[in-house]
């Protein structure tokens, strides 16, 4: 009986242990937002008309579907939706005034906040300001426009981010609109161009755009940052494939600058870059680079000799 | 002294030899100028390397095949045949006469002849240059020409890295190959006979 008393808060503790670590690994849906994503977590919704007294059910707006896994996993998963979007959304048929009200920026929870010191934010928005994209459509081109703040998920924070995810991550945000014609026609209503077409100047073209961001090119470097958030006009954008094809390579200023921290050592030039790609020019083995020098050094070193004992012998 | 002329190079691999030099010559030129890239201090600009390092290195594949079949079809196959038997011996006794009896006007002790025109090192050098040198750095190459078709990773390391690796390596003895062979050629009475002997096609001997 003894033992058994012992036990039992023993396993009352891992039990509840293990409930806890349950909880922790599944992000779990802020119980406010259950009826938001009723309707918005799907691509249909039931809707109630009083005035003949049925139920209908309607297309959601695509543009206006949440998806409610990415919610709960990114980085703004624990807030309530009305904690960005106005309190009166909390009932249906939602007010209609409601769309013509502003709405919250990121700025306005980020800016100037030392809580968040580490991701610049200031920083950021000054970038932005200078960006070809503030530039062109002003200030209705928020950080929203890239960053959904629904689903937006940290990524290259630290060693462990797989290149290709980080990669593909990123482009997707160009792509959203960039690869979207009716999304890039919310911000003009020039041609959309064509990113197949006007890339056709880039070699091996689909190795390039799954190895690499678009900012790699369509940034401008920053000292401080790990992304540079100033998008440059293609004018301005990166052509010479020196710049990246080099011993100074401006990929590990770019893309691989968060690795530039970590202590990797592989033995070659650039080894931050050597992580699943080969960029030729960029990378050399300093080991076999000094056997290659060594073994040059010996064959002139021995042609040389030969040289002198003909002269000497002539 | 009476001189003897051999005909030892028919016009089909004097032309070869010709081509095949100029392609090994600027694929070095400009895959050092690659492996070496640098912004402030280009030997050769990055885009125009490439370019020049795909152009001669599509020729050379070309060029190869045409002596690969050649050789396959000819007698000049026969002198890149190499006997097992007594190999060490023959390499030895002519590495010392390049060493010392060179130098002492000893006789050659493998002399030119019309069906052995490669001393023992010469004939090792050659068909190792030829046939495990160049397919090497050919496959390799022809590979990063199109290196979306190279297997992502092996073992966890890009199949890109490992390919360019091998290509670099093999393109680097093929340079020490040519540097050797530049040199040897000017080894005899006139420095400067056999290359008079690979453009005329005839070798002199004293």
């Amino acid at each position: 009986m003894q033992k058994l008393i012992l036990i039992l808060p023993a396993l009352l503790f891992l039990f509840f242990q293990g409930t806890a670590v349950a909880q922790d690994n599944e992000p779990e849906m802020v119980d406010m937002n259950r009826t938001c994503f009723q309707c918005h977590g799907n691509s249909h919704y039931g809707v109630y008309i009083e005035m003949t007294d049925t139920r209908e059910r309607r297309i959601m707006n695509p543009y206006y579907i949440v998806d409610s896994i990415g919610y709960m996993e990114g980085v703004h998963g624990t807030f309530a939706c009305i904690d960005c979007h106005n309190y009166e959304y909390e009932t249906y048929p939602h007010k209609a005034s409601l769309k013509l009200e502003p709405q919250y920026k990121c700025m306005d929870c980020h800016g100037g906040d030392d809580l968040f010191a580490e991701f610049h934010f200031d920083e950021i928005s000054e970038q932005v300001n200078e960006s070809v994209h503030v530039k062109a459509i002003g200030d209705n081109f928020t950080c929203a426009k890239c960053h959904d703040p629904h689903t937006y998920k940290l990524i290259a924070r630290d060693s462990t981010s797989m290149i290709k995810e980080i990669v593909a991550g990123n482009n997707a945000m160009c792509l959203d609109c960039h690869g979207d014609l009716t999304r890039y026609q919310l911000f003009t209503e020039q041609e959309q161009p064509q990113i197949m077409e006007t890339h056709n100047w880039l070699p091996n073209q689909e190795l390039h755009f799954k190895n690499v961001r678009c900012i790699e090119c369509h940034t401008s470097v920053q000292d401080t940052m790990n992304v540079s958030h100033e998008i440059l006009a293609k004018e301005k954008a990166v052509r010479k494939c020196v710049e990246c094809h080099s011993t100074n390579s401006l990929l590990s200023n770019k893309l691989y600058k968060y690795k530039r921290t970590s202590d990797r050592s592989s033995g070659f030039y650039n080894d931050v870059i050597l992580n699943e790609a080969y960029v030729v020019g960029a990378n050399r083995n300093k080991y076999l680079n000094n056997i290659s020098l060594l073994i040059f050094a010996l064959t002139f070193g021995g042609i040389l000799v030969h040289i002198i004992m003909r002269i000497v012998k002539r | 002294m009476n001189s003897e002329k051999l005909y030892l190079y028919p016009v089909w691999l004097r032309l070869w030899h010709g081509l095949n030099a100029l392609c090994i010559i600027m694929l070095i030129l400009t895959g050092i100028s690659i492996q070496y890239s640098d912004i402030k201090y280009p030997f050769i600009p990055f885009d125009t390397a490439i370019i020049l390092h795909n152009i001669f290195g599509v020729i050379a594949v070309v060029s190869y095949v045409f002596f690969f079949f050649a050789n396959l079809f000819t007698e000049n196959g026969k002198q890149y045949r190499i006997k097992m038997k007594g190999l060490l011996q023959r390499l030895t006794k002519q590495t010392q006469y390049y060493l010392t009896g060179y130098f002492k006007d000893a006789p050659k002790p493998y002399p030119i002849e019309k069906n052995n025109k490669f001393n023992p090192l010469q004939r090792i050098a050659y068909t190792s240059a030829m046939y495990l040198l160049m397919p090497i750095v050919i496959i390799t190459g022809v590979a990063l020409l199109f290196p979306e078709f190279i297997i992502d990773e092996v073992f966890e390391i890009s199949g890109i890295q490992i390919t360019a690796i091998v290509h670099a390596a093999a393109g680097f003895f093929i340079s020490i190959f040519l540097i050797i062979h530049l040199y040897v050629a000017s080894v005899g009475k006139h420095p400067l006979k056999n290359y008079k002997s690979i453009i005329s096609g005839y070798h002199e001997s004293h």
